[in-house]
């Protein structure tokens, strides 16, 4: 994979050309995708700007940012992290409880919860890290672990909004200059993390261990305390999300966020996180998570059957990552050519 | 994950992996002889540990209810109603093993087994008779995991990837084919398969279905040069593909057979559920990757054998078998498999790091120059 991204790098500038220009920023082609998608629903179903509509389908695209950008981390460093949807599952479920039955303040909880998630997260990293299970098997692992531990504290019960303390659920509808809460945390994360793996040791320590590990070790970067503190910081924001999907839901099951991983994954890798590691930004990833939820919410409004959805999600990762290649191979074909003449 | 690591550095071997040395299976020659004894020594490793978990799971089963052995394939939580439980995810475990020994994975199956089910139940409820609909259903399947195969390999994408789109879009395509609703009262020649045993016996069907295709794939993987080449493209793709394996065409056949097999095993679900459902077989990749990996493959390829996934789905069934018995709720059984899955990982990695130091203490030689990165290939 390393002379791949090498090839995508040197072709990212030098080759000139729309090719080029489509290959460089992924962000913006998708922002562009996103835009145009979002005119076309708009005109078709006029609700579907209603400040309503558009503060639920921020806030919840802004939870699955979030996790994105913590999967993002993990997805860099050429590992993967199945389990995320299970973290934030128990996160969210361990936060009700507490809130529950203890009588704690909600910060508190919250912080407990966010606590728990990187605990998770750190548990993986050490079967990754210290017993050398591969991450995908690991996570496979710990995604039925973590469920399992969720029906554990369940036990067969369910929490909902009026178990909660009043107010619980109100984050998820409040608004800052008509901009909802969720969506300025999730910048902020953003925000952090893109900056942090831009301008860090840490942050290019990552993309180094990702693009290759060998080289990255001869150079001394210590890759398995590298890939413990992405797994780390990965459940950290999953408990993040959690937290947030907790609040955004307010009625939990033990199966709470079940299936979320494939969305996660997709968002990831449709915002142009290669999974073979070492390229990508935390952005394209955030940006591919909003746009995963302004599909899943224009077959909403759209009045188009749910049924479709796994079936779009699945066509547009497809679609990304061939994409992805066609324009690797076409530039790696036109270098060759320009070098022969 | 993706098997582009570079050449696996082994700690514990002095010599370097010569492209002849890696491209024999287990042995360190190509020579047949050393071929064999490198199997035999394989199997008395790990095939013999989960041979050892397998009784003692037998045993405790033996001691929780006297039983747990008793000789009857359904209507009762004891061994034999656990075996021909799982008989789907053992079929697809067997035609998952050889694309994990060529290092790519298929996730895309558990949507297979909806997608084919869906299928089978809107042909079935349009009328057209059995020996229509099955060749039809196989061949969506074979087109399944073709499609799988050559995005994986025309468009030199990873598996993982791949098929986790058509994880998505399987499943979709099964919603979309089947919607909500669901279809049941199958013919009687298909309940018969699900439920029934052949005629003189006490061998369910569907047992007898995963034993005929188990001895296809032992003697495909280790008797024949097909199985020979999965394993050299496992080992190393360039050496194999230096040496004349069609690399590409190997690798996407592998994944239509996957197709084709998990195609079969929603056939097999539908006709012991006598019902289909678009959600049918959804999480079952877990349990199939878990067969495989129990089974003593390497999840990063090269290495395997077909005998011990066929024991780990027995172990498996042994074990669901005794938690059930034993008041376990299926909750709980999976946190169980999820265990089972990561220790029977890290059980061998110990035995080898621990291998590893006490070479090193022997002949006093250096440490190796680094150490291995996660996910890197040690052997």
């Amino acid at each position: 994979m390393a002379s791949n991204v090498a090839v995508r790098r040197s072709a990212r500038s030098r080759a000139g050309g729309l090719i080029g220009a489509f290959a460089r920023s992924r962000e913006l082609t998708l922002l562009a995708v996103l835009l145009v998608l979002a005119a076309l629903v708009a005109l078709e179903a006029p609700n579907f700007l209603s400040s309503n509509n558009v503060v639920s389908v921020t806030s919840l695209a802004a939870i699955i940012a979030i996790a994105a950008v913590g999967e993002s981390l993990i997805i860099l460093t050429k590992n993967i992290d199945l389990s995320v949807e299970s973290t934030m599952g128990l996160v969210a479920f361990v936060v009700a409880v507490l809130l529950k039955q203890q009588n704690i303040p909600m910060p508190v909880a919250w912080a407990l919860g966010i606590g728990l998630g990187m605990a998770l997260g750190m548990v993986n990293g050490i079967i990754i890290t210290v017993f050398r299970v591969p991450s995908i098997v690991a996570t496979l692992g710990t995604l039925s672990i973590f469920r399992g531990l969720t029906y554990l504290v369940a036990n067969g019960h369910e929490i909902n909004a009026n178990d909660l303390p009043a107010g619980y659920t109100n984050a998820a509808s409040q608004t800052f200059f008509d901009i909802p809460l969720f969506v300025i945390l999730a910048v902020a994360v953003v925000a952090v993390a893109g900056l942090a793996l831009r301008y860090t040791v840490f942050g290019r320590q990552l993309y180094a261990v990702g693009s290759n590990a060998e080289a990255a070790a001869t150079i001394g970067i210590r890759s398995r305390t590298t890939v413990f503190l992405a797994f780390a910081l990965g459940g950290m924001l999953a408990g993040v999300a959690g937290v947030l999907w907790g609040i955004q839901f307010g009625q939990l099951y033990a199966s709470s966020a079940s299936g979320q991983s494939l969305a996660i994954i997709a968002a990831v890798v449709v915002g142009g996180v290669s999974i073979a590691g070492g390229s990508g930004t935390v952005m394209g990833a955030a940006i591919g998570a909003l746009f995963l939820g302004l599909i899943a919410n224009a077959l909403n409004v759209l009045l188009l059957p749910q049924e479709w959805l796994q079936m779009i999600y699945g066509a547009v990762i497809l679609f990304a990552v061939s994409t992805d290649a066609i324009i690797q191979r076409r530039t790696q074909l036109a270098k060759a050519r320009s070098r022969i003449r | 994950m993706t098997n582009e690591q570079p050449a696996a550095t082994r700690p514990q071997d002095s010599t370097p992996v010569s492209a002849e040395a890696s491209l024999a299976t287990p042995g360190r020659s190509g020579n047949p002889i050393s071929w064999v004894r490198g199997l035999l020594s394989a199997a008395a490793r790990w095939e013999m540990l989960l041979l050892a978990i397998l009784a003692v799971v037998v045993y405790e089963g033996m001691q929780i209810s006297p039983y747990f052995l008793q000789l009857d394939f359904w209507n009762s939580p004891n061994f034999g109603a656990s075996v021909s439980g799982t008989m789907e995810v053992a079929i697809m475990a067997l035609a998952m093993t050889p694309i994990i020994i060529t290092g790519d994975i298929d996730l895309s199956v558990e949507s297979m087994v909806g997608l084919s089910g869906a299928v089978l139940g809107v042909l079935w409820v349009a009328g057209l008779p059995l020996v229509v609909v099955i060749p039809i259903v196989l061949g969506v399947g074979v087109l399944g995991g073709l499609f799988n195969g050559l995005m994986v390999t025309r468009l030199g994408l990873p598996a993982l990837v791949v098929t986790l789109g058509t994880l998505a879009l399987y499943r979709g395509l099964a919603n979309a084919v089947l919607g909500t609703s669901y279809v049941s009262n199958f013919p009687s020649e298909l309940t018969t398969f699900g439920f029934g045993y052949v005629p003189g016996t006490a061998v369910p069907w569907t047992l007898l279905a995963f034993l005929i295709l188990a001895v296809v794939f032992t003697a495909v993987m280790h008797l024949t040069w097909i199985g020979r080449q999965v394993f050299a493209v496992g080992k190393n793709k360039d050496a194999a593909r230096y040496s004349g394996v069609r690399v590409a065409s190997l690798r996407t056949a592998l994944f239509a057979v996957s197709g084709l097999i998990a195609a079969f095993a929603g056939i097999v679900l539908a006709s012991r559920y006598n019902s289909v459902r678009a959600d049918n077989g959804t999480g079952l990749t877990l349990t199939v990757v878990l067969i495989v990996v129990l089974g003593g493959v390497d999840i990063n390829g090269g290495k395997g054998t077909i005998p011990g996934v066929i024991l780990a789905v027995f172990t498996l069934a042994a074990l669901q078998s005794a938690l059930r018995l034993a008041g376990v709720s299926s909750e709980y059984q999976n946190v169980a498999i999820g265990l089972l899955l990561i220790f029977s990982v890290i059980t061998p990695q110990i035995a080898r790091q621990f291998r590893v130091l006490v070479d090193r203490v022997r002949s006093g030689r250096h440490r190796p120059v680094r150490d291995p990165v996660p996910g890197e290939v040690v052997r």
